[in-house]
């Protein structure tokens, strides 16, 4: 949509620019370009087809900043944002009354150092760096409810508002577990080779500081089971729907914000649904079931049950839909990944540091 | 060139001039031509409505679109008004909406002489909007685009550099032909210009001005071969990006560069390192040889015979034979190691671009064995966005047919989701049937199983094909994936049937004798099958195979005689093909039959059928006509056919260079440049090879290896410092000289310079007077910066009186002394460690088992040493009062960097002994004059310390004190160290101001229970600070130390010594290393082959000394030093003599 929305509003200007050029650069290079497109986030908050409509010529600035002649620039979003002030209510006013503007007169500092990710002269009253381990499971599991594939991405993303140049390590107590990394550009490769700590300078604000993947070998531990029971009847015009759903393996926290969907097949006309906990949606032009559970309570089990009205004289579908999960642990790592320690160097003053974990569901989908 | 001078002559004021002749413009009947304003008026829509709202005129004349002509004019005028008037926030507005309208694709060209003007805008809001503005239209109005053409030559002159490199980022965007030689100089002059973003922006220039006229070219070579030598990284990649926009074919520019670029490559920005990757790929291509050439015989083969049909194996197989006996074993080229290491940890970056740019990398250039470590990461790439997803699973797919071995452990996430596009799930079959073999089919199969399910359709009907493959490439589960395709032929659904029996008849194809009762039920399967091509394939089957079905075949001929006119052309064409072969084979049964449909046929639509029928008509009824053929008929239609081979539509797509866009479309994109293959043998390695930049030549290897260890961030820190405080220096260099006059001598300096580097380049070429020239270029560099050092302090008031100017060099200057102190810890522990090794080389270890020990602590030492030696430099922020110290530090700094790096490896770094481990009861110091400058404060020489604890105990607050010190001595100490564990190393530095004489610095270093009384008497060539200068330079000052006179210095001092060196130290390097070594000199270049030259200042008098060596034949030599300090002068003499002659 985001594309969507850019194209829309920027093709006049597009046709010039990136995608007459893909003689030189590589295709992986035009599709990742892009997605540099979430920097207008930290502009407008939002990146939605209103926000660029409305801001038009602040996305023109910016581009025009990103790219030049078709090659991009500068993407770095401290770098930008000192070039190409992000607009606030309270800046439109100042620029009203002071006639400044939005656009910076002097070259940032970052772009000429060995830091460009980080602007000069940060000035915070509190200093405080938040780390969020964010792990999510990947996992596709077999209609008897075996594992057929599972694997556990995890990233950690900061939000580090410190004053002035400040050095941090961050030490893992655990990091063998980690098996594949790809780092921000503010890390040392070195320091991570030989010593498995995560030594950087942090760029200011919000960043994703690292994001993983944990070795195959280990086993995952998958937090939630589905039972299932969905029969389409041959001839009839009548099937049944059944789902339950439960915590396993969830080291004792509570399993949140549980959503099952699922994409039935197109016979299928309409459901007739009860549900033992939270509400279901059934959209009887797209046939996506939808059933927002919420916390799953381990002594009660949330089912759905219920009968489908199928289409008369149409054969069953071969095949059972796919059952789809989201849902999040907050205060876990579920791969066991645990930050061991967080030390600042470079500066005098006593950042405040916090570190929180989460599991969720990345692309879990049950098979039936 | 007259258009070029006329321009170059437009006054400054020109925009003054614009105004009548604007309003002559608005009046003209081009711009208010009726078909422009209607357009525009027409394309008005709501949404821009909402826009204008804001406006304070009223806007809502867009509603009657009855009368366009006259509600036209009054937006214009407002727009015109807005943008004449002298308010910014006005012009601000009006252009804002401009721009709002460019990016609604209307157009806003009849503003053009409105926006134009304000080119000159003070605001840079405006100004950065008009700039937008131009880029769009100029190529429209070419005319007037001419008028802001001086406000840009203007601008790139600004003291700013943001300003001078916007000006040259526009000037080269408008395409208007005619300003094509100011484009050109505006890029000269930008591509020698201090800061080294503008310099990036010139590269980004070039591109574009070549595709406005590509008679530019061997100019713009120019430019970019200059470029190239860059040493920033903020140039690299865009320079890189022009030449393969500009001369990708001129490879030869290259070779200089390339140990540079792949050191470099770590550093430079994420876009720039996947346009350097691509280049180096095809670099190393025509540069290296081939290292699989002899693996790729042994073990490629048995991947072969899956895909490729056996003659052509055979054939190759020989060839392989006779070539292989001639090949030498293969050794890599170091430089192609050197690629292969440093693009290594890229694999880990965040941008997919990168990554995929290093796999493609590995993959055409790495070692079998190697290419392993792309695998994970690209399986990484799999989880971004679906756009990506597509195009890794694409090189992926073509990489895993080569190379199936590195994507098998991560077989299972390949897995489909219901949930994926079905385009990525067709990809991901690929690469699963791609990745099957024996071992792993059984699992890959019964996943098979569930995709037959799917409700997408095309996706079903993708993996049946991919389980044909599957059973084609693995004999042993050929039965079982038959069985289950049959099984499938029971399917209700039509596509998937269909697509069933097309796989069925190739696989029976192979083994059709075994297969009669699979042939019998396809064959009852005709009446249900709707499907063109799954009848067509049945009616082949069951014709080809007629004999082993001799019964049912002429019943489905009867059926299909029946309903011949019904069926689709290529369904006719094989009820023909299965007339005939049934007429052949059983013509008692089916005579009539066949005589039945060669009639239809014979009046079919299609030509194609007609002609078929009359051909077999010829071939199989004889006649008194029909010729030799028809006896042959039998063998003509009932021959043996060889089976299909099933293949990936990946085969072969490799020959594209992976990442590209013609490797995703598996045809030749325009731009593509072809990926060359491995030459026969190697070209001439030594065309890299680069006349060291620092003073001797030998170093070069050492150097680029011990670069080469230090790999990604940490290091670079270390490494790219000099770019880094160059970096930082040149923005207050260049705000230094907001004076013109200063501006016009630089930039002479710059062009004397580049004329004197293409010299040079040419007598490279020549392999003649090689190092002379080069360092002639280098000083010519040092003693520009040092020029530069000394303008920053004539400005220095300038500079403070502009505070803006003053606070950014402060900041930046704070910036990187703080990170440069930083890395100091890093660095320095390299050269601790480098001058242990050194040491124990030199001399039989004493105690080969501790050495060792202590080199383990060392390492683990770098945790712990970066926090002390933070605290221990005073934070720059706090001491405001020394920014023009600060300034003076950057720019010694800068001249030092190029010592830094080599002094070390010179082995001249003695290491000397302050406190033995037994007197220091287990503690010993060791120390060592690190050749810096001690950033606390530059009159001192900074002393580099290591604390190393031997005993079983900690020694707690090790600190300096009562330091007993020669009048006018200082001597400032390290931060106290808390505890030094037992086997702990530390380092730290320590400052002491000698006052330039060798007397001791003697104080005490106190542990919490000890004291220990210490010494520190400094070598005389320890006490001074290497100074670039010219040779012209130098004689000056040697004329002034002479003849006191005549300048202003009090002293006269020259002493002359001679000396016969020996055998073994006559060589250019030889000398050159052993007078660095003895003293802390720097290089002065020297026309005469047989004179030496070195200049340096002590450090804390400040006091030039000046070394003069000449050589005479046999060895004679004439050493001459002039100082002003006559005991200095004879110790230099002394010691210099004594390293010489040793």
């Amino acid at each position: 949509m985001l594309m969507a929305g850019i194209g829309f509003v920027l093709l006049p200007e597009f046709e010039r620019s990136q995608l007459s050029e893909c003689s030189s650069s590589t295709v992986a290079m035009l599709m990742e370009f892009p997605l540099e497109f979430h920097r207008f986030e930290d502009y407008f908050g939002t990146c939605s087809e209103v926000a660029i409509k409305d801001n038009v010529v602040v996305v023109y600035e910016v581009l025009e900043e990103m790219l030049d002649n078709g090659f991009p620039l500068a993407t770095e979003s401290n770098i930008l944002k000192e070039l190409i002030r992000p607009p606030t209510i309270l800046r439109t006013v100042v620029n009203t009354i002071t006639g400044s503007t939005n656009v910076g007169d002097h070259l940032p500092t970052g772009q000429l150092s060995v830091v460009p990710w980080r602007r000069t002269g940060v000035r915070y009253a509190n200093n405080e760096a938040y780390f969020d381990v964010v792990e999510e499971i990947d996992a596709i599991i077999d209609k008897s409810g075996s594992t057929v594939f599972a694997e556990i991405q995890g990233v950690i993303d900061a939000c580090v508002k410190l004053t002035g140049m400040p050095d941090l390590t961050l030490s893992f107590t655990n990091p063998r577990l980690l098996d594949d990394v790809s780092f921000h550009p503010c890390v040392r490769f070195k320091r991570w080779e030989s010593e498995r700590i995560l030594s950087f300078i942090p760029p200011d604000g919000n960043f994703r500081l690292l994001s993983y993947h944990v070795s195959s070998q280990n086993l995952v531990a998958i937090p939630v089971y589905v039972k299932h029971n969905i029969t389409f009847r041959d001839g009839s015009s009548m099937g049944r729907f059944e789902i339950t759903v439960g915590p396993k393996q969830t080291m004792g926290k509570m399993v949140e914000g549980t959503v099952v969907t699922s994409q039935l097949p197109k016979v299928v006309l309409n459901m007739n649904l009860t549900s033992t906990q939270g509400n279901y949606t059934f959209d009887p032009v797209t046939k996506i079931l939808s059933w927002d559970i919420g916390k799953i309570n381990p002594q009660k089990l949330p089912s759905l049950k219920g009968s489908m009205s199928l289409q008369a004289g149409t054969p069953k579908p071969d095949e059972n839909p796919n059952i789809n999960i989201q849902f999040k642990i907050q205060q876990l790592a579920i791969s066991g990944l645990k930050v061991n320690r967080l030390d600042m160097y470079g500066e005098k003053y006593k950042p405040f540091k916090g570190i929180k974990y989460m599991t969720k569901a990345g692309k879990f989908q049950v098979r039936t | 060139m007259k258009p070029m001078q006329r321009l170059l002559q437009l006054p400054v004021s020109a925009v003054n001039l614009i105004k009548p002749l604007c309003q002559e413009e608005t009046k003209s009947p081009v711009l208010t031509s009726e078909g422009g304003q209607q357009n525009w008026y027409n394309a008005v829509q709501p949404d821009e409505l909402k826009l204008l709202k804001a406006s304070p005129e009223p806007e809502h004349q867009g509603e009657e679109p009855t009368e366009p002509g006259q509600t036209q004019p009054i937006r214009h005028d407002d727009l015109k008004e807005m943008l004449d008037s002298n308010k910014d926030s006005l012009k601000l507005e009006a252009m804002k909406r401009i721009v709002a309208m460019i990016a609604r694709g209307k157009n806003a060209s009849e503003l053009f002489p409105a926006v134009v003007k304000n080119v000159a805008c003070k605001n840079i809001e405006v100004k950065k909007l008009v700039y937008v503005y131009l880029v769009r239209y100029a190529e429209e109005q070419q005319d007037l685009a001419l008028l802001s053409i001086s406000t840009f030559q203007r601008g790139l002159k600004d003291p700013n550099q943001l300003i001078r490199a916007s000006a040259l980022r526009v000037l080269s965007s408008i395409r208007v032909t005619i300003i094509v030689p100011i484009m050109m100089l505006a890029i000269k002059e930008a591509a020698s210009d201090m800061s080294p973003y503008v310099r990036k922006t010139a590269a980004h220039a070039i591109p574009k001005l070549y595709s406005l006229d590509q008679d530019q070219k061997d100019q713009l070579i120019e430019v970019i071969e200059k470029l190239l030598a860059d040493k920033t990284t903020l140039v690299a990649g865009s320079v890189v990006m022009a030449f393969e926009e500009v001369c990708p074919e001129r490879i030869d520019l290259i070779h200089k560069n390339y140990r540079k670029l792949c050191n470099l490559l770590i550093d430079v920005e994420e876009w720039g390192q996947v346009v350097i990757i691509n280049m180096l790929t095809r670099y190393a291509r025509t540069q290296f040889l081939n290292p699989n050439q002899n693996e790729s015989l042994l073990e490629e083969n048995p991947e072969k015979a899956f895909y490729g049909s056996d003659e052509e194996e055979s054939k190759q197989g020989e060839m392989d034979a006779a070539v292989l006996p001639k090949r030498k074993p293969y050794v890599m080229d170091p430089d192609h190691r050197l690629l292969l290491r440093n693009t290594k940890p890229l694999l880990q970056s965040r941008n997919a671009a990168v990554v995929m740019a290093v796999a493609q990398l590995y993959f055409h250039l790495a070692p079998k064995a190697e290419v392993g470590v792309i695998a994970k990461a690209l399986v990484r790439l799999l989880r971004s966005h679906s756009e990506v997803q597509f195009v890794v699973l694409q090189n992926v797919a073509s990489m895993s047919i080569k190379r199936r071995g590195m994507f098998e452990p991560h077989l299972k996430s390949f897995y489909i989701r219901s949930t994926d596009p079905t385009q990525i799930k067709v990809l991901k079959l690929e690469v699963l049937t791609n990745l099957a073999s024996e071992t792993n089919i059984s699992t890959i199969l019964r996943e098979f199983q569930t995709y037959i399910k799917s409700q997408d359709k095309d996706f079903v009907a993708a993996t049946i094909q991919a389980i044909g493959r599957c059973a084609t490439n693995i004999d042993e589960v050929r039965d079982t994936c038959l069985n289950g395709l049959v099984q499938l032929l029971s399917n209700r659904d039509e596509l998937v049937v269909a697509e069933s029996v097309v796989v069925i008849k190739k696989l029976l194809q192979m083994q059709p004798s075994q297969h009669s009762d699979i042939i019998r039920h396809m064959a009852k399967l005709i009446d249900n099958i709707m499907v063109p091509m799954a009848r067509a394939s049945i009616l082949w089957l069951i014709g080809e195979y007629c004999e082993h079905v001799p019964t049912i075949a002429p019943d489905v001929l009867r059926k299909m005689a029946k309903s011949f006119t019904n069926e689709e052309d290529i369904v006719k064409l094989q009820i023909t093909n299965l007339a005939a072969k049934l007429y052949l084979t059983n013509s008692k049964q089916t005579k009539l039959l066949t005589q039945y449909v060669l009639n239809l046929a014979k009046y079919d639509q299609n030509y194609d059928i007609r002609d078929r029928a009359r051909f077999i008509r010829q071939l199989i009824v004889p006649t008194e006509k029909s010729g030799v053929l028809s006896k042959y008929a039998k063998k003509l239609f009932l021959a043996q056919k060889p089976a299909p081979v099933l293949e990936s539509s990946f085969k072969d797509r490799d020959h594209f260079q992976l990442g590209s866009l013609s490797h995703l479309l598996n045809s030749k994109a325009g731009g593509y440049q072809e990926l060359p293959d491995w030459p026969e043998s190697a070209p001439d390695p030594s065309v890299r090879n680069v006349e060291v930049s620092e003073w001797t030549k030998p170093i070069g290897r050492e150097k680029r290896k011990e670069k080469v260890e230090k790999p990604f961030y940490s290091d670079s820190e270390g490494e790219s410092e000099p770019t880094e405080s160059a970096d930082s220096q040149s923005p207050t260099a260049s705000e230094s000289e907001s004076m013109s006059e200063i501006e016009s001598e630089s930039g002479s300096e710059n062009d004397e310079e580049s004329d004197e580097e293409t010299k040079s380049d040419k007598e490279r070429k020549k392999k003649a007077g090689k190092e002379k020239s080069k360092k002639q270029d280098e000083s010519e560099d040092s003693g520009q910066s040092e020029g530069e050092e000394k303008t920053v302090k004539k400005h220095k008031e300038e500079e403070e009186s502009s505070s803006s100017s003053s606070s950014s060099s402060e900041e930046s200057s704070s910036e990187s002394s703080s990170s440069e102190s930083e890395s100091e810890g890093d660095s320095e522990l390299d050269t601790g460690k480098k001058s242990r090794k050194t040491l124990s080389t030199a001399k039989p270890p004493p105690r080969p088992l501790e050495t060792k020990q202590k080199e383990i602590s060392l390492l683990d030492l770098d945790d712990f040493s970066s926090p002390t030696t933070f605290q221990s430099s005073p934070s720059p922020n706090t001491l405001p009062k020394s920014l023009n110290l600060d300034l003076q530090g950057l720019t010694l700094t800068d001249t030092t960097l190029l010592s830094e790096v080599s002094s070390p490896l010179l082995g001249g770094v003695k290491t000397y002994e302050l406190l033995h481990r037994i007197t220091g009861e287990g503690l010993s110091v060791e120390y060592y004059f690190n050749r810096r400058p001690f950033s606390p404060d530059h009159t001192m020489v900074s002393v580099q310390m290591q604390f190393t604890n031997n005993s079983e105990m900690e020694f707690r607050n090790l600190r300096i004190a009562e330091p007993k010190l020669q009048s006018g001595m200082r001597l400032q100490g390290f931060k106290e160290i808390a505890i030094l564990q037992p086997g702990e190393v530390t380092a730290d530095t320590l400052g002491i101001d000698f006052c330039d004489s060798t007397q001791a610095a003697n104080f005490q270093l106190c542990s919490q229970t000890r004291q220990f009384y210490m010494s520190i008497q400094p070598p005389v060539g320890e006490l001074m600070m290497p100074v670039f200068m010219t040779e012209n330079t130098f004689k000056k000052e040697q004329e002034q130390l002479l003849n006191p006179s005549a300048g202003k210095l009090m002293g006269m001092n020259e002493i002359k010594e001679k000396l016969t060196l020996p055998e073994k130290c006559r060589s250019d390097q030889a000398i050159v290393q052993k007078v660095l070594s003895t003293a802390n000199l720097g290089r002065v270049p020297c026309g005469l082959d047989n004179e030496y030259r070195f200049a340096a200042r002590t450090i804390s008098g400040g006091a030039l000394v000046l070394v003069t060596l000449v050589t005479k034949e046999g060895g004679a030599a004439q050493l001459t030093i002039n100082c002003e300090k006559m005991v200095i002068g004879t110790m230099m003499v002394k010691d210099i003599m004594q390293a010489l002659t040793q």
